[in-house]
């Protein structure tokens, strides 16, 4: 506190810097977004014979900050869908907003008695026990992977085109549609990415962030093509992904060893949001050299 | 997080009292936009045109930075591919998410002139509608180099080439993108027979220049593989697959090939 009772109560100039009255100043542009701030890093995901395998790590990072340390960041949308968001949290939190409103939007309009169901159920039903109901009635008709992927491209590139983008790159998982122009066509593993830019594209592996670096050349040794995603089986994918979140939890320092593992497949998903990273050995930084502390 | 630390403390000012600290007291300095709303995707196109069919070419490598996004991200697109008398094929390079939108917004294009003149739109007509679409967004530009190909009128191969904001001419060939450098010489060389004299024609103003003649298929198939196996060679950007489509008076063909992956 000083001599002078008009600065008390307020952030100090030598220490948060004077007030910038641009900020709220009327008239001026609008203004957006123009970093992230609570940050969450890499997905990485991976297609296999019968669906897709996507992990993320439970960590937001607050600049160099492990700041909180049970974000989830995977989302189930559906029985048929799975979203791995990198990059802003806050942008993370206000699509999953978004999304869930779309998925009842969804569940009541895609029919299958989804109506007869939410009136039979009793008033007693817990909110969690209702929002699981419609996850389930969404299961037969509703958004699968590939058009849920359509949405967000559009819903991010029409962000970025406003100059006020949603800062994430998220990795979406799951199965598309069956190809109408294929009689008996059955849904195939989709997996395609969007990111800040509404930039958008799909292959065997993905990994946003610095997993792109990390684990997309070790995931591209499992599966180098969609002839070879035909070929490995689930097993397979998820050790190649639990090998992967070690090799970030090594190597990567905005990252964390308790991860969220999804897969999906024809019989739904299974979400685990509580993994760790098992059989770590830092043996191998003894012998690193040239440096950080080891200069010779 | 530079949005929160960007305002230092002024550690030589006067400090202390808001009042007694020089400070902007109004929105003086105009606030800078972090935020650029493009990136380039890499990889490279060409068409070429001859008397009776245009073919258009593109790798389908999606690069950001020297990270490779996918080896398999289509530039070539099949304009309402609905109708089964449609000719069009439009190829875009550059920012591949303007160039996804462009494409769709040039497929409803043609499908509104579809509904309501209840015929295929011309290659002519689509051509210039495309340069339209480009300059409609003259100060917030699809950041793409676009190239329509198609059959004119007469059956013959049509061949248009654009820039990023509109202008756009009919050419017998062209290559756009990262490798465009290096393969329009090529194709000036190849295709236009540029810098090739007719043997014995004399020397200085004498040199005859070589006539230009339609290609055959099969050449410019040629033609285009060899083009892109080279650009492959020395350009980082380009490789992974070569997507094809050869436009003839029977329909859009597509042929897809390996390129290197390294």
């Amino acid at each position: 506190m000083n001599h002078l009772p008009q600065a008390w109560g307020r952030p100090r100039d030598d220490i948060y810097g004077a007030y910038n009255h641009s900020h709220l100043a009327p008239g001026q542009p609008t203004t957006h977004t123009k970093s992230p701030i609570v940050t969450g890093t890499s997905v990485i995901a991976l297609k296999f014979r019968d669906g897709v395998v996507i992990a993320a790590d439970n960590l937001a990072s607050y600049g160099s900050l492990a700041r909180f340390t049970d974000v989830k960041r995977l989302r189930k949308f559906n029985d048929k869908a799975v979203l791995g968001f990198g990059g802003d949290v806050s942008d993370m939190q206000y699509l999953d907003r978004h999304l869930n409103a779309l998925a009842v939007r969804e569940n009541y309009s895609s029919g299958s008695g989804a109506g007869e169901k939410a009136s039979s159920t009793s008033a007693e039903a817990s909110e969690e026990e209702r929002a699981e109901s419609l996850d389930n009635e969404g299961a037969g008709t509703g958004m699968a992977a590939n058009n849920l992927h359509k949405y967000l491209q559009k819903l991010l590139y029409r962000r970025r085109s406003d100059f006020n983008p949603l800062w994430n790159h998220i990795l979406i998982a799951g199965l598309s549609t069956p190809d109408p122009k294929v009689p008996d066509a059955t849904p195939q593993p989709f997996l395609k990415s969007v990111d800040l830019l509404g930039t958008a594209f799909g292959a065997p592996s993905l990994a946003t962030g610095f997993g792109a670096h990390l684990a997309q050349p070790i995931l591209r040794r499992v599966v180098p093509d969609e002839e070879a995603v035909k070929k490995i089986d689930e097993k397979t994918a998820v050790e190649a992904v639990r090998e992967c979140m070690k090799v970030l939890w090594y190597r990567d320092a905005r990252s964390l060893d308790r991860y969220s593992l999804a897969i999906v497949t024809g019989e739904g998903v299974r979400l685990s949001e509580d993994e760790r990273v098992e059989g770590q050995s830092w043996e191998f930084a003894e012998g690193i050299r040239g440096y950080g502390t080891q200069v010779v | 997080m530079a949005a929160i630390f960007t305002g230092a403390p002024p550690n030589s000012g006067p400090g202390y009292s808001f009042t007694q600290t020089p400070a902007p007291t109004s929105a003086s300095e105009p606030r800078q936009h972090a935020f650029y709303p493009y990136t380039d995707n890499g990889g490279s196109t060409l068409g070429i045109s001859s008397s009776n069919f245009t073919i258009l070419a593109g790798d389908t490598r999606s690069t950001s930075g020297y990270n490779i996004n996918t080896r398999y991200a289509p530039k070539l697109f099949h304009i309402d591919s609905a109708d089964p008398s449609s000719r069009l094929v439009l190829s875009v390079v550059g920012f591949a998410a303007d160039g996804e939108a462009l494409a769709e917004r040039l497929d409803t294009v043609v499908k509104m002139y579809r509904y309501q003149h209840g015929k295929t739109i011309s290659v002519g007509a689509a051509a210039q509608r495309l340069s339209h679409v480009l300059y409609g967004k003259r100060f917030f530009p699809y950041y793409v180099h676009a190239i329509l190909g198609g059959l004119d009128e007469e059956g013959k191969g049509a061949l248009y080439s654009y820039d990023p904001v509109g202008s756009y001419e009919r050419e017998q060939c062209r290559a756009a993108g990262a490798a465009a450098s290096l393969i329009m010489p090529f194709l000036d060389n190849q295709v236009n027979y540029k810098n090739q004299y007719v043997a014995g024609s004399g020397v200085g103003h004498e040199l005859q220049q070589r006539d230009p003649r339609p290609l055959e298929r099969k050449e410019v198939e040629e033609l285009v593989r060899d083009a892109f196996t080279s650009a492959v060679e020395r350009h980082i950007e380009v490789g992974d697959g070569l997507q094809m489509m050869v436009i003839t008076k029977e329909g859009v063909e597509e042929v897809y090939r390996e390129l290197k992956k390294d």
